[in-house]
């Protein structure tokens, strides 16, 4: 990210990924039984426990299955590889980068590892930062 | 009456599916509607309860439907369960008749979808300045649909059918295109059907791509249609003509199951799961088991999707469902027929309508009413919907036994 010296600041597309020197997901984490939440829970899916706990999820993981998006919402850039990836047990949703997109180069069970990218400055010169997976 | 009489289908109707650009919603429910009560041969004086959808509407498609049909004043039920809509509402009339509140109830479903495009996905309009301000229950400053994955329907289904390819291998996207070429085959004898030409292999294949590995005929049609069904308790039915009890069709299970926690469903929906339950549950309601049912009407919302329900509704052993595939077993002359009527990639997906249209479906089959379509000695069957966020609806169907 040090060709965005421009940038004043930075923000991340979504609050569960933690910009930094080492750009991480963090999830809600239930203290009684681990399932794992992006977002706010007033109780647990699994267990209805109601405590969490931050959890940082692992940066790399292994394609469990993936789509090649050709047609999208006007706005969405085509193609592109939506994916679910398996980060130790954590199922993640993400974008494959970085990589043709194609059936050639995305396969089920790659080992991919976390990367982010520039998503944009705003009319602030505040830069978004948002994450997808390269292959290992 | 007794609270655990039994259930039965007195008359069914559904509509064309396809394009009906001089009817409204109102019109085509009322079509359906109608024409169940046709077939049931009673009138809107006998419902005691309406159940209704239509889940682009907004939320009294019922009430307009009696101003169009007939107001008596019954309970009306407005549900709403995604693409489950229709099997929602017949299971609410069923649940009224089951309790002992009424004897007979009539349930419809409406979708006007045609050139509805792409469903799921997509985002706000973005103001004048662009300035990034976390909102929302992610706190994303700008909409992430195709930039954290996808959240379309062809692609949400394709990375389930995929899923079904990793875990038990076989499943490329010539399989997945030969399963659609089913669909599009079977809808040549199903003169309702939104789309009734047969396609090649390779007019599938290379038709336009929307998500990898479903292409524009392995997803499913938008269109218009309505279905609309009557349900009799059983002590009632006995009363009816024997005509009425000939051609009344029993409910041996009627299932509605959501889906259960699992570690991956926060971030792709997991069809699998509440499918199998409902699947089980409903043979154990009914006495029946997969080897018994003559013609399976399942939720192939797209290629992709159909693959995975021939395994959770336990048509094949688990991890089998390319196998079963490959025998041949779901072509309709094959030993376990799987959506004869050409499947919601042919006959076509008005969202509220699809769960009683499938009920439609299987019941001409045993009624013997199947025209040129017709699974010759079809007794029992077997219709599925899924609604993602989701919802399961099974209902196995039985022959009248006079």
């Amino acid at each position: 990210m040090t060709d965005t010296a421009q940038a004043q600041t930075q923000v991340p597309l979504v609050d569960y990924l933690e910009l930094g020197d080492n750009p991480r997901l963090v999830a809600n984490e239930c203290t009684n039984c681990g399932a794992r939440y992006f977002d706010r829970r007033n109780a647990c899916a699994s267990c209805f426990g109601t405590d969490f706990t931050r959890a940082v999820v692992d940066d790399e993981g292994e394609v469990r299955a993936f789509t090649i998006v050709s047609m999208a919402a006007p706005g969405v850039q085509v193609p592109f590889v939506a994916a679910v990836v398996d980060c130790g047990g954590t199922s993640v949703r993400g974008n494959i980068i970085n990589t043709e997109p194609d059936p050639d180069h995305v396969k089920l069970g790659m080992k991919v590892r976390m990367a982010t990218y520039s998503l944009g400055v705003d009319d602030n010169g505040t830069e978004a930062i948002g994450f997808g997976y390269e292959p290992a | 009456m007794s609270a655990s009489d039994d259930i039965w289908i007195l008359g069914i109707h559904m509509t064309k599916f396809g394009k009906h650009f001089d009817l409204d919603v109102v019109d085509l429910g009322a079509e359906a509607a109608m024409g169940a009560l046709a077939d049931a041969g009673v009138t809107m004086a006998d419902m005691g309860i309406l159940a209704a959808g239509n889940l682009m509407g907004n939320g009294t498609f019922g009430q307009q439907l009696q101003k169009q049909v007939g107001q008596t004043g019954i309970p009306v039920y407005n549900v709403a369960n995604a693409c489950a809509t229709g099997a929602t509402a017949l299971r609410t009339a069923i649940m009224s008749v089951k309790a002992g509140e009424s004897e007979m109830g009539l349930a419809v479903g409406v979708e006007k979808l045609a050139g509805a495009g792409l469903l799921g996905g997509g985002g706000k309009a973005k103001s004048d300045k662009k300035v990034f301000e976390p909102s929302g229950r992610y706190g994303s400053v700008m909409n992430t649909d195709g930039r954290i994955g996808t959240q379309t329907m062809p692609g949400v289904f394709a990375q389930i059918g995929m899923e079904y390819g990793h875990t038990y291998g076989g499943a490329d996207f010539e399989l997945f295109a030969r399963i659609s070429e089913k669909n599009h085959s079977h809808s040549t004898l199903n003169p309702l059907a939104a789309y009734n030409k047969a396609m090649s292999l390779d007019q599938i294949m290379n038709d336009v791509m929307i998500a990898y590995p479903n292409t524009r005929p392995m997803c499913s049609a938008n269109c218009d249609g309505a279905a609309a069904a009557v349900v009799v308790s059983g002590s009632k039915l006995k009363t009816l003509s024997l005509n009425q009890q000939r051609r009344a069709v029993k409910v041996s299970a009627s299932i509605l199951t959501s889906d259960p926690y699992q570690e991956a469903c926060q971030v792709l929906p997991d069809v699998n799961t509440l499918t199998r339950r409902a699947a089980t549950q409903a043979y154990e309601a009914s006495g029946v088991s997969p080897q018994d049912l003559d013609l399976v009407e399942l939720h192939d919302c797209f290629a992709t999707a159909e693959l995975v329900h021939y395994d959770n509704l336990g048509l094949c052993e688990q991890g089998g469902a390319v196998d079963f595939f490959e025998s041949g077993a779901p072509w309709r002359d094959g030993s376990k027929p799987v959506n004869v009527s050409g499947g919601l990639q042919s006959k076509g997906h008005p969202i509220s309508a699809t769960g009683i249209a499938n009920i439609w479906e299987v019941c001409q089959h045993l009624r013997g009413e199947g025209g040129d379509r017709q699974i010759e000695g079809a007794k029992v069957g077997l219709a599925h919907v899924i609604g993602l966020a989701s919802a399961c609806g099974v209902h196995v169907l039985e022959k009248a036994a006079a």
